[in-house]
């Protein structure tokens, strides 16, 4: 890969803007995925035009600052509408956001065409920022110059934090059990509408210097993939604070380095970390100790491994046991198992290679450690066919499927009891001797 | 870095796609116009309104099922995920020297990343402990994010190539032709008819979907299905009338529908006369003072219908719920008043019965204001049954027997709690008091035969009457509180 455009000036402060700004929000969204209301970043950066019309209408200038507050009350009341119609009209959370931010859209819409003519009301540069030109809008502080983005982001960083330590328990609380906290003397409605104005005012502050990409994905993403990792509120908000700054860099250096392979230069940084943390989640879908996808079907097939081991060398031993021939036609236990061939000749070799089976041409037969393992298997499963009969009153013939699923999960300890259960009964229901517990492993 | 081209973010595009406005209703007068508008003259507003007339169709039927199915914002999901398929087969139609803006290609990439989108979301949805509305910001944010980074390419590419691609992207309703309304037809027949054919399916789906994987239905191919609808639906609707428009016609006609009715067919039809009404209406105004957005409009139509459906709507309108709910508290209220009579004028103790009750008696005997008293002996003596004379009231016969039955019930249901629920004598008047008012004729009689009651006689009330009601209760919780007990024997009727 050759170098990159690099520049420490710009690209070290986008960078920083960029962490403060996903953090931020991933902070607060953490409570939105709890709450199951995620998509209100996305609706609150559409809804936020009319709230920017009026303030330009009223003001008559550009200036950041009546703009944010225009936008962050419209953010506010989003929040408000969207929660009144949910309680008093009895619409699913999703409609209710549904109908108010279309609307408070189409509003905005509407003003804006009715003074555009009249007055230089940009769209582009008031209401959405981008955040490569960040570096570029700078303001002194202390001698220093500094991006006014990332000094406004450093705020509301701060505002989250802040809020979070002080109300970090009543959060909890309200999130999880809103009954309970009503019964405790802690409102919900209270800490509801104070989450929804931290919402609000982050995503304005936010989208009105990066743009509205980056904030929808930071609000939704990091806080998805800390949920998929761990189920602890403190853990999953350091977690997805982790995930938000790693999206961000890693956004950054795709934006820059991934067209440059392709012969153009750099691309939206925004786009990128949506797109960075989007593959952050799918690797903790996929990879996630407890819950991913792949570790499921890992334990799955780990499983059916193990069953179908067992399910062989029990089959050895009763061939062993009825016809007193220790050897086995391969081919004959694979069809009566109904396996594939080629998890089967796997397993065979498997086996072999653990010292349970020794192969002697086309057949198989159990070797002594084989022997043992096959023994408690099938110890287990004729103790449980006993049992079903004897003490559950299972109908004879279901006795034996039932046995079948058990064998895989009884220990020792259990066989014991099993075997207390039916009085040390000889034989299963079919007439079959129950064989002896063998505790030592034979090398 | 100054050279970056900044990204247009997709509501900038929307805005600018408004300032084209209608070719008609240029050197008209209003009246002129007006006429042309209603007789459907201008080829170019017939096109307009019935494009979005049956868009709004369409998405209104569509959008029931997915408001049931608690997914209303899909179609701003699926919306945003189209992009990186338009802007990747605008990309890779270039690499290859085909025709970049050929729309089947573009829509064909749209089609692809939107349905991409969807299994996504479902697998989400079906594979990770992740909610609904999580996995749909996911793939909206993701998928949105992906195509912003492509058009921030695409827009290096030689100038010219990508113009227009933002139109096509966010929507022209107003310089809507032809073959767009073409394509809007196609698209509401193909998931109208989706909808009715699969109707029964459908109903099963939303309402109990371990139920319909039971009777043996593909819950997840009937799934897909119906998101593929909402695809083509947004996809459609994107180009035509732009993306909030689209979301708000998937949302809004069904969320409104809802406080009509309680049956899923009728929900349905309601809400595809909302759809086609707002559509037409909002491109009309639109026509009509060419300043206002047609896309905007339509939204807000839609908005007013709700608001109307919210405030008025037969099944769960907020005027209705009121309504019944004074009702149901003016027949608690009545009740409550008509069972006090009765038993403050009922003989006790081998007393001889008083059936004239003073006012007093009657504040003391429950915790009624003045004013509430006083209206229900006003509404009591309306309907005859009492007679008012001075401060002393009189059930007529009438009241009477009303008064008798009510209060007969009230005790059933208190011998009932007693002897069968174990509940305390103490608290079984309250208990009694919440459930008195909603007994029907068939629960009476089972209490009856329950308690092996003579149907005619009224039982005796279980717990001393002179104590009566409240004043007992408080009596209690006024010695738990260690609060004198004169207060609460001030309550003790006379």
């Amino acid at each position: 890969m050759q170098s990159l455009p690099w520049n420490w000036m710009l690209d070290g402060w986008i960078i920083a803007t960029a962490i403060v700004c996903a953090v931020s929000c991933s902070m607060v969204g953490n409570f939105l995925v709890l709450r199951r209301m995620s998509m209100l970043g996305d609706a609150i950066t559409h809804a936020v035009l009319p709230g920017l019309a009026i303030a330009f209408f009223v003001t008559g200038s550009r200036s950041s600052f009546p703009m944010f507050l225009g936008a962050a009350t419209v953010g506010v009341c989003t929040a408000f509408f969207t929660e009144w119609i949910r309680k008093s009209g009895k619409v699913d959370e999703g409609a209710s956001l549904g109908v108010v931010f279309t609307t408070l859209f189409a509003l905005g819409l509407v003003l804006i065409v009715q003074w555009i003519d009249r007055v230089d009301l940009d769209a582009d540069c008031v209401l959405y920022g981008s955040i490569e030109l960040t570096p570029l809008d700078q303001i002194s502080i202390f001698g220093q110059s500094i991006p006014r983005a990332f000094v406004v982001l450093s705020t509301v960083l701060l505002l989250n934090t802040l809020v979070m330590l002080v109300f970090y328990k009543e959060l909890k609380l309200t999130s999880f059990d809103p009954g309970l906290s009503v019964c405790i003397g802690f409102p919900p409605s209270f800490f509801h509408y104070l989450l929804m104005t931290l919402v609000a005012v982050t995503a304005v502050a936010s989208f009105e210097s990066v743009g509205s990409v980056l904030v929808v994905a930071m609000i939704i993403v990091p806080p998805a993939t800390a949920f998929l990792l761990t189920s602890r509120l403190s853990h999953m908000i350091l977690a997805s604070a982790v995930i938000a700054a790693t999206s961000a860099v890693a956004g950054h250096l795709g934006a820059i380095g991934i067209p440059a392979w392709f012969g153009f230069r750099s691309t939206s940084t925004a786009g990128m970390m949506a797109v960075s943390s989007g593959l952050l989640l799918l690797l903790a879908a996929t990879f996630a100790p407890r819950n991913g996808i792949a570790i499921k079907f890992w334990h799955q097939f780990l499983l059916s491994w193990n069953i179908l081991g067992d399910d062989i060398v029990a089959l050895l031993y009763r061939v062993e046991e009825k016809q007193s021939v220790s050897y086995a036609e391969s081919t004959w236990v694979r069809e009566v198992l109904i396996c594939r061939r080629s998890s089967f000749i796997a397993m065979k070799t498997w086996l072999h290679l653990k010292g349970e089976i020794k192969i002697e041409g086309e057949k198989i037969a159990l070797t002594s450690r084989g022997h043992f393992r096959a023994q408690n298997l099938v110890r287990s499963h004729r103790l449980w066919e006993q049992y079903l009969l004897d003490e559950v009153g299972l109908d004879p013939s279901r006795v034996h499927p039932q046995a079948e699923k058990m064998e895989h999960y009884t220990d020792k300890q259990l066989r014991q009891k099993l075997n207390q259960a039916i009085d040390n009964s000889n034989t299963d229901p079919h007439g079959s001797p129950i064989p002896d517990e063998r505790s030592i492993k034979p090398n | 870095m100054n050279s970056r081209i900044q990204i247009l973010s997709d509501h900038f595009l929307e805005i600018i796609s408004f300032h084209f406005q209608p070719a008609i209703a240029q050197n008209s007068t209003t009246w002129d116009f007006l006429k042309r508008l209603i007789l459907l003259e201008d080829y170019n507003t017939r096109v307009v309104l019935l494009g979005t007339a049956m868009l709004g169709c369409a998405a209104g039927v569509v959008g029931v099922f997915t408001l049931l199915r608690k997914r209303a914002l899909m179609g701003d999901a699926i919306s945003h995920a189209t992009l990186p398929g338009i802007t990747l087969s605008f990309l890779l139609a270039s690499v290859w020297g085909w025709n970049e803006k050929s729309l089947p290609l573009l829509l064909l990439g749209a089609t692809i990343t939107g349905l991409l989108g969807v299994i996504a979301i479902l697998a989400i949805r079906n594979l990770t402990k992740l909610k609904e509305d999580t996995a749909l910001g996911v793939i909206l944010s993701v998928f949105f994010g992906a195509g912003i980074s492509l058009l921030g390419v695409i827009q290096q590419m030689p100038r010219g190539h990508a113009a227009g691609l933002e139109s096509f992207i966010f929507g022209k309703t107003a310089s809507m032709v032809a073959n767009d309304a073409v394509f809007i037809a196609a698209a509401s027949f193909l998931s109208l008819s989706f909808c009715i054919l699969f109707f029964k399916e459908l109903r099963l789906l939303c309402f109990d979907e371990g139920f319909t994987g039971s009777r043996g239905y593909p819950v997840l191919t009937l799934d897909l299905l119906l998101m593929t609808a909402v695809v083509i639906i947004s996809i459609v609707g994107l180009q035509a009338v732009g993306l909030i428009m689209i979301v708000a016609l998937l949302v809004t006609p069904a969320a409104s529908a809802r406080f009509w009715t309680d049956s899923l067919g009728s929900m349905t039809c309601i809400s595809a006369c909302i759809g086609t009404v707002s559509g037409i209406t909002g491109s009309a105004i639109s026509a009509i003072y060419p300043k206002l957005p047609s896309g905007a409009m339509i939204v807000l139509v839609c908005a007013a219908c709700f608001a109307t459906s919210v405030a008025t709507g037969t099944r769960r309108g907020l005027v209705i719920r009121t309504l019944r709910r004074r009702r149901m508290n003016q027949s608690i209220e009545k009740q409550h008043f008509l069972r006090t009579m009765f038993e403050l004028s009922e003989p006790r103790n081998g007393s001889t019965p008083n059936s004239e009750v003073s006012v007093s008696q009657l504040t003391t005997a429950r915790s009624w204001t003045e004013r509430t008293l006083q209206s229900n002996i006003r509404r009591a003596t309306k309907n005859e049954w009492v007679t008012r004379i001075g401060q002393r009231i009189k059930l007529t016969k009438k009241g009477r027997i009303e008064a008798e039955r009510l209060t007969r019930e009230h005790r059933l249901w208190e011998l009932f709690l007693i002897h069968h629920a174990d509940v305390a004598l103490s608290r079984v008047d309250r208990e009694a008091d919440h459930i008195e008012h909603v007994l029907e004729p068939e629960i009476v009689a089972e209490l009856e035969s329950l308690l092996s009651e003579d149907q005619r006689t009224l039982p005796e009330s279980p717990h001393d009457l002179a104590h009566h009601n409240l004043s007992s209760e408080l009596t209690e919780s006024f010695d738990q509180l260690g609060i004198s007990r004169e207060i609460a024997d001030q309550e003790e009727p006379v």
